[in-house]
């Protein structure tokens, strides 16, 4: 009985460190997700207030351009049901409520809600782009260890090969791959086709320029890596080249690459809206170039909102995982 | 001390020295007219009189690609100087103006973020419609922020460095310090961004090119007639191919070029 009611110090201790270690967790968190929160708002913004500046009549687009030559009662119709009658003001107000609630409203030129057609072309691209992003890491660590530990000649073609990688164009790569594995050898459909075969033309199409950059960030890391101070303490402890590398260098390569993420997440988006239309395969790019293209503006705006959320969501989660995979962070935040 | 140029270096000089005589004189590599057609010998594949073939009205393309390397360059300069400016601007602002105009820039800096790649750059053509001026501007407005976000580190690296702490002391004005000494001090970082970025301009721009947003046919610029073979890529490969070659070219050749730049400014 007495014994559990005497408190062993160290142990309040450490329960006062986990509740402190919690609570700068969940202050973190809190500033993180009202940062998302002024970022989508502004996003939502600017892409509200940007659209109203296209010239033109917005009832007009909405039945189908100017060449329509729609009523006048038509275009009245229209702009009393999507609230263009309304003043500026009003229609800001209801729009960000509308978001608020998630209703991003209807296409004009499908005549669908946005909300179905992103759902329908969402699943398709994440595929795409998380298959892509594996891909890309997988060939730029392979590149990137053979590089720095097969010597100088390695070195120099693995860093030319990274180069070259990141300055090919998607479209580019796309016709080059298609003539030879679909024209040329016959062995991959030139079109996206359901199932594995459909897919790897264009994964391969996004992945080789996203391997380049991110396999010269991580070969400098490696090597910087290689040549720091606990890399020496570890080799003077008597740790074996391979352990080095392998347990010590390569965890330290992984935080700028993990830093890129985001940015890789942008350039998988901008990929997906060549890379779908070359291989003719459903999803959000696509519709975003088509939507470009009709300019239709609540298709447009919602895929950015979607785009941004998405963005959001993937730095936020590296940078959490940036914090669980170098501790320093945490410490530095700490001294702060 | 500028280090011993690799073999790899020599290549990219030699071929950033080749597009621009391409550029400045292309009568002098490819002296037939860009935009002469001939119908009786359009679609031939490469062959010794057109080596890299022809397009659908018969127009050399080889010809084409060397006569437009001028125009590419230019969008990609140009949508490099866009965005490097715009940052720049941005840079300075936040890391010389007083403490909320910082984290004003930063935050604004931070949204742009958010319309990740050519995001921003599709939403700027939305609005302004496709052309080649568009997506130039499009292109340098979707670049800026990640320079921004660089230059503004440089910015401030600058500003709390002892010469400039004198600067001040000795009774220097906010722009004689900006002119004197902080211009001239990250000019060596912009100078390699600038050439790191231009492969990335050139790519992006020829993608919206392709994509039918940007330059259009039949002018000879590379994203141009890139645009113009989507049509015939599953037969006519050539048309798309030698264009992107010359993409692929300029971009890596300017981005190693950029690196061994960087690598230098390192190294000193």
């Amino acid at each position: 009985m007495a014994g559990s009611l005497t408190l062993d110090p160290s142990q309040l201790a450490r329960a006062g460190g986990q509740r402190g270690r919690q609570s700068r967790w969940l202050r973190w968190l809190l500033l993180r997700l009202g940062g998302v929160v002024f970022v989508l708002w502004a996003v939502a913004s600017v892409t509200f207030f940007a659209l109203r500046l296209i010239p033109g009549d917005p009832a007009e687009a909405i039945l189908g351009g100017p060449g329509s030559q729609a009523s006048e009662e038509a275009l009245a119709q229209a702009r009393a049901h999507y609230g263009l009658d309304q003043p500026l003001a009003t229609q800001y107000l209801v729009y960000l409520g509308r978001l608020a609630i998630g209703d991003l409203g209807s296409s004009y030129a499908l005549r669908q809600s946005v909300v179905s057609v992103i759902g329908d072309t969402l699943g398709p691209t994440l595929v795409l782009a998380v298959l892509s992003l594996a891909a890309a890491v997988l060939i730029a660590l392979t590149l990137a260890v053979w590089s720095t530990r097969g010597g100088r000649g390695a070195a120099a073609l693995g860093s030319t090969l990274e180069i070259v990688a990141a300055a090919v164009p998607h479209f580019w790569l796309a016709i080059s791959l298609i003539l030879v594995f679909s024209t040329t050898l016959g062995w991959l459909p030139p079109v996206s086709v359901p199932g594995v075969a459909g897919l790897v033309l264009p994964v391969l199409t996004l992945a080789v320029p996203l391997a380049g950059f991110l396999g010269q960030v991580m070969r400098e890391a490696l090597l910087d890596a290689m040549e720091s101070p606990f890399v020496l303490a570890a080799r003077a402890r008597g740790e074996g080249e391979g352990g080095l590398f392998w347990r010590h260098a390569l965890r330290h390569a992984a935080i700028p690459a993990v830093g890129l993420v985001g940015w890789a997440f942008g350039s998988l988006i901008s990929g997906a809206v060549v890379v779908e239309t070359i291989f003719a395969r459903q999803g959000l790019g696509r519709s975003l170039l088509s939507a470009v293209q009709s300019r239709d503006v609540p298709l447009v705006i919602g895929v950015v909102l979607v785009v941004a959320l998405g963005y959001m969501l993937v730095t936020t989660l590296t940078d959490l995982a940036d914090r669980l995979i170098d501790p320093r962070l945490n410490r530095r935040a700490q001294q702060a | 001390m500028v280090r011993r140029l690799g073999p790899l270096e020599v290549a990219a000089v030699a071929t950033i020295a080749l597009l621009a005589l391409a550029a400045l004189a292309p009568g002098v590599l490819a002296p037939g007219d860009p935009l002469a057609i001939d119908p009786l010998s359009s679609f031939e594949s490469p062959s010794f009189a057109h080596p890299f073939g022809t397009d659908e009205s018969g127009r050399d393309i080889y010809t084409r690609v060397v006569h437009g390397t001028g125009a590419s360059l230019l969008i990609g300069l140009a949508a490099t100087a866009i965005g490097i400016g715009l940052a720049l601007a941005f840079g300075l602002l936040a890391g010389f103006g007083p403490r909320w105009l910082d984290f004003g820039t930063t935050r604004v800096i931070e949204v742009l973020f958010a319309f990740p790649g050519l995001l921003f750059a599709l939403l700027f053509i939305v609005v302004y419609g496709p052309g080649v001026v568009t997506s130039t501007i499009a292109v340098g407005l979707s670049t800026a922020p990640g320079y921004a976000r660089i230059i503004r580190s440089q910015v401030i690296r600058v500003r709390t460095s002892p010469y400039l702490e004198a600067a001040t002391v000795l009774g220097r004005g906010r722009t004689a310090r900006i002119v004197r000494h902080v211009l001239p001090n990250v000019a060596g970082a912009l100078f390699v961004l600038a050439t790191l970025g231009i492969g990335q301009s050139i790519v992006w721009a020829s993608s919206l090119s392709y994509l039918g947003l940007g330059a259009v046919p039949p002018a000879a610029e590379w994203g141009a007639m890139l645009s113009a073979g989507r049509t015939y890529i599953a037969s006519f490969w050539w048309m798309t191919f030698f264009p992107g070659l010359f993409i692929v070219l300029s971009a890596a050749a300017t981005t190693l070029l950029g690196r061994s730049l960087q690598q230098n400014v390192r190294a000193s």
